[in-house]
């Protein structure tokens, strides 16, 4: 199976978000990076797909110079080899324009399967993979956390709310959009490492691809949450807020 | 006739408030536009669907009806609302922002070459839609740009339903054509994990951790705190995806939605998908580093230090005024 994976680059779980001068997006200078989540798993997937069926991960990533980074991780973890995207104005593109780049880019390689992350944790848009799909007139299926090869093609296991499964039979070439969880995440050698020194990295220039469209979604600012409950802080050295806390549950809200 | 059309989600378990929650969008975007309301959902015409609504009722409803559409597929609802979609040409569809919306909606967007902004927690002038962003952290003001329908789908509890019951609205069935060849997805019966061992749902006090404990090695320490409080232990999806605690702990919208006495939230951000579940609690404990952490929101008590610092002392505090 030629399995592609769509990874995007995001902010570290714990980096410090500062919203920029002109209030129209973060301040990235400084700001530490990460693979996304889901997109780790959707790696993960891949490459244990790849172990069982044979063929080839090629890892897609769209944004600016910085993502090789994550780019290298995927290569270092198992991938064969990647296509990075190159555009400096990701964050203002919507998720129908990121989703053409993608598509342009991935349509010339004729994959059985393509995976995303469920969602992304700047954006939080949980679209691409699926816009992706239609824009390749491709099956689709979404927070998958298990997949197994037919004969005909794929069954999955997709999660539904509140602890409910369902699995689902669908043909290939498709989609998935990979939920977090279904696998355990493997861990780059240094081995792999070095091997992914190696690996092809295309480069594609946004502009080159005939992708080029007016967003539809527009961004016209961002900005803090007003804060709607007022929460009692409990200041003080770690003793002080924690007795603090005690006496808080035990009179105030009776909670102890 | 242009309309802001609200989409009702076809529900195993009949659940209608999302429904009501998703109209009260819509009216308010119907007064900041002066456009009439409608209202459409799969199923038969004579089903309860779209037959009480609260509050003013809409100018008409739809009901869609095939049998390929009797259970839920992608390329079913996509092929099925874009027919509806192009017969009464709405300004604005309003979905709520559920598991189902998630896997059609971008897809039918993108078939009228738009985006759906989802997940929309306000709707201001302009229409100004806001919504989330890095978890929580940051707001994003949105704006729909180019011709046809814009779609929006509302995080559940943003829009609180109007109370007053009011009467029903003309039913029109809709039969889109469709044929059986067009849906290349075959989802089999919903099922449940394995039987539960813990009941989470009828805990008197949870500490839940999240990324905050760094390590499996750490957990001892949130055990601990939980066994002082007489407490259930449980977690956010990332401890449980780690495999530090089995799934049936975590705690969010594909978790258990709890409601305890207690809930203490130790080294968790606060995402909407947690929060759904666990902000019905009564009182609501939050320990995180960052003092703008999304969970001080839900939160009655906060305190904003390093939890490595924070439970050791609490737990001794506890053990000593019980
Ligand atoms: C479809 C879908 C379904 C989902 N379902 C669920 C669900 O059911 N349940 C769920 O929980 N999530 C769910 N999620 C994931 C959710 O979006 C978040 O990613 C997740 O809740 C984040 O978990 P967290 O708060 O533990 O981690 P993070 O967001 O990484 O937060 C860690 C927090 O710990 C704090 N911290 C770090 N170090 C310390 C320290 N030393 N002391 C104190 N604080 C510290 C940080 O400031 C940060 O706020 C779902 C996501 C999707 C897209
Ligand atoms: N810039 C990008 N480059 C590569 N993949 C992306 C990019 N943006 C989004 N994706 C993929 O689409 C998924 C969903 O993203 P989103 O629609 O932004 O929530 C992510 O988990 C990635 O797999």
């Amino acid at each position: 199976m030629k399995i592609i994976v769509a990874m995007k680059q995001v902010p570290a779980p714990d980096a410090q978000i500062r919203i920029d001068a002109a209030g129209r997006w973060i301040d990235e200078s400084g700001l530490q990076w990460a693979l996304n989540e889901s997109d780790a798993y959707a790696l993960e997937e891949a490459l244990q797909q790849k172990e069982k069926h044979g063929g080839e991960v090629v890892a897609v990533c769209a944004g600016p110079e910085r993502v090789g980074s994550t780019i290298r991780e995927a290569l270092a973890k198992g991938a064969d080899r990647a296509i990075h995207i190159d555009c400096d104005d990701l964050a203002s593109r919507d998720a129908l324009g990121i989703a053409r780049l993608l598509a342009a880019a991935i349509q010339p390689e004729s994959p059985d399967l393509i995976l995303t992350g469920l969602q992304s944790e700047d954006l939080g848009l949980g679209q691409t993979g699926v816009i992706l799909a239609e824009l390749l007139g491709l099956p689709h299926a979404t927070l998958i956390l298990h997949v197994e090869k037919t004969e005909s093609g794929l069954r999955v296991k997709r999660e539904l709310e509140e602890g409910w499964f369902q699995n689902v039979e669908l043909p290939i070439p498709a989609v998935l959009t990979i939920q977090s969880g279904g696998n355990k995440l493997r861990y780059a050698t240094l081995m792999g490492i070095k091997r992914a020194k190696t690996k092809e990295v295309r480069r594609i220039a946004a502009a080159s691809l005939a992708a080029a469209a007016a967003p539809v979604v527009l961004l016209d600012r961002i900005a803090l949450p007003q804060k709607q409950k007022t929460t009692q802080m409990l200041s003080g050295s770690p003793q002080e807020a924690a007795a603090a806390l005690v006496e808080k549950l035990k009179f105030e809200a009776r909670a102890l | 006739m242009s309309s802001v059309l609200v989409v009702q989600e076809a529900r195993a378990d009949g659940k209608s408030r999302f429904f009501q929650e998703s109209l009260a969008a819509g009216r308010i975007l119907a007064g900041l536009t002066g456009l009439p309301l409608e209202a459409a959902a799969i199923g038969n015409p004579n089903s309860s669907v779209l037959a009480e609504f609260s509050g003013p009722p809409p100018a008409a409803a739809h009901a869609v009806q095939h049998p390929l559409l009797e259970t839920y597929t992608s390329d079913g609802y996509v092929l099925a609302f874009e027919q509806l979609i192009r017969k009464l040409q709405p300004a604005f569809v309003v979905f709520p922002h559920s598991y189902q919306v998630r896997d059609f909606v971008p897809r039918l967007a993108a078939r009228f070459g738009k985006g759906l902004i989802g997940d929309v927690t306000a709707i201001e002038a302009g229409p100004t839609f806001v919504r989330q962003l890095f978890q929580g952290r940051v707001n994003g003001m949105y704006r729909d740009a180019g011709d046809g329908p814009c779609f929006i789908s509302i995080q559940s509890g943003a829009f609180p339903p109007d109370s007053a019951t009011a009467g029903a609205t003309t039913i029109h069935p809709f039969v889109p054509e469709m044929i059986a060849a067009q849906i290349r997805t075959h989802p089999g019966e919903p099922f449940r994990a394995s039987a539960r061992t813990v009941d989470l749902g009828s805990a008197q006090a949870i500490v839940a951790v999240g990324r905050g404990i760094k390590e499996e090695a750490n957990m001892p320490l949130v055990r601990d705190l939980a066994a002082a409080l007489g407490a259930e232990l449980a977690a956010s999806r990332p401890i449980c995806d780690n495999g530090w605690l089995p799934m049936e702990r975590q705690v969010g919208s594909s978790g258990q939605t709890v409601a305890p006495k207690l809930y203490l939230a130790a080294g968790i951000s606060g995402a909407i998908q947690h929060l759904v579940g666990m902000k019905g609690s009564q009182c609501i404990v939050a320990i995180n580093k960052d003092p703008d952490a999304p969970i001080f929101e839900v939160a009655d008590y906060g305190i904003a230090a390093d939890l490595f610092e924070v439970i050791p002392a609490l737990t001794e505090a506890i053990k000593a005024a019980r």
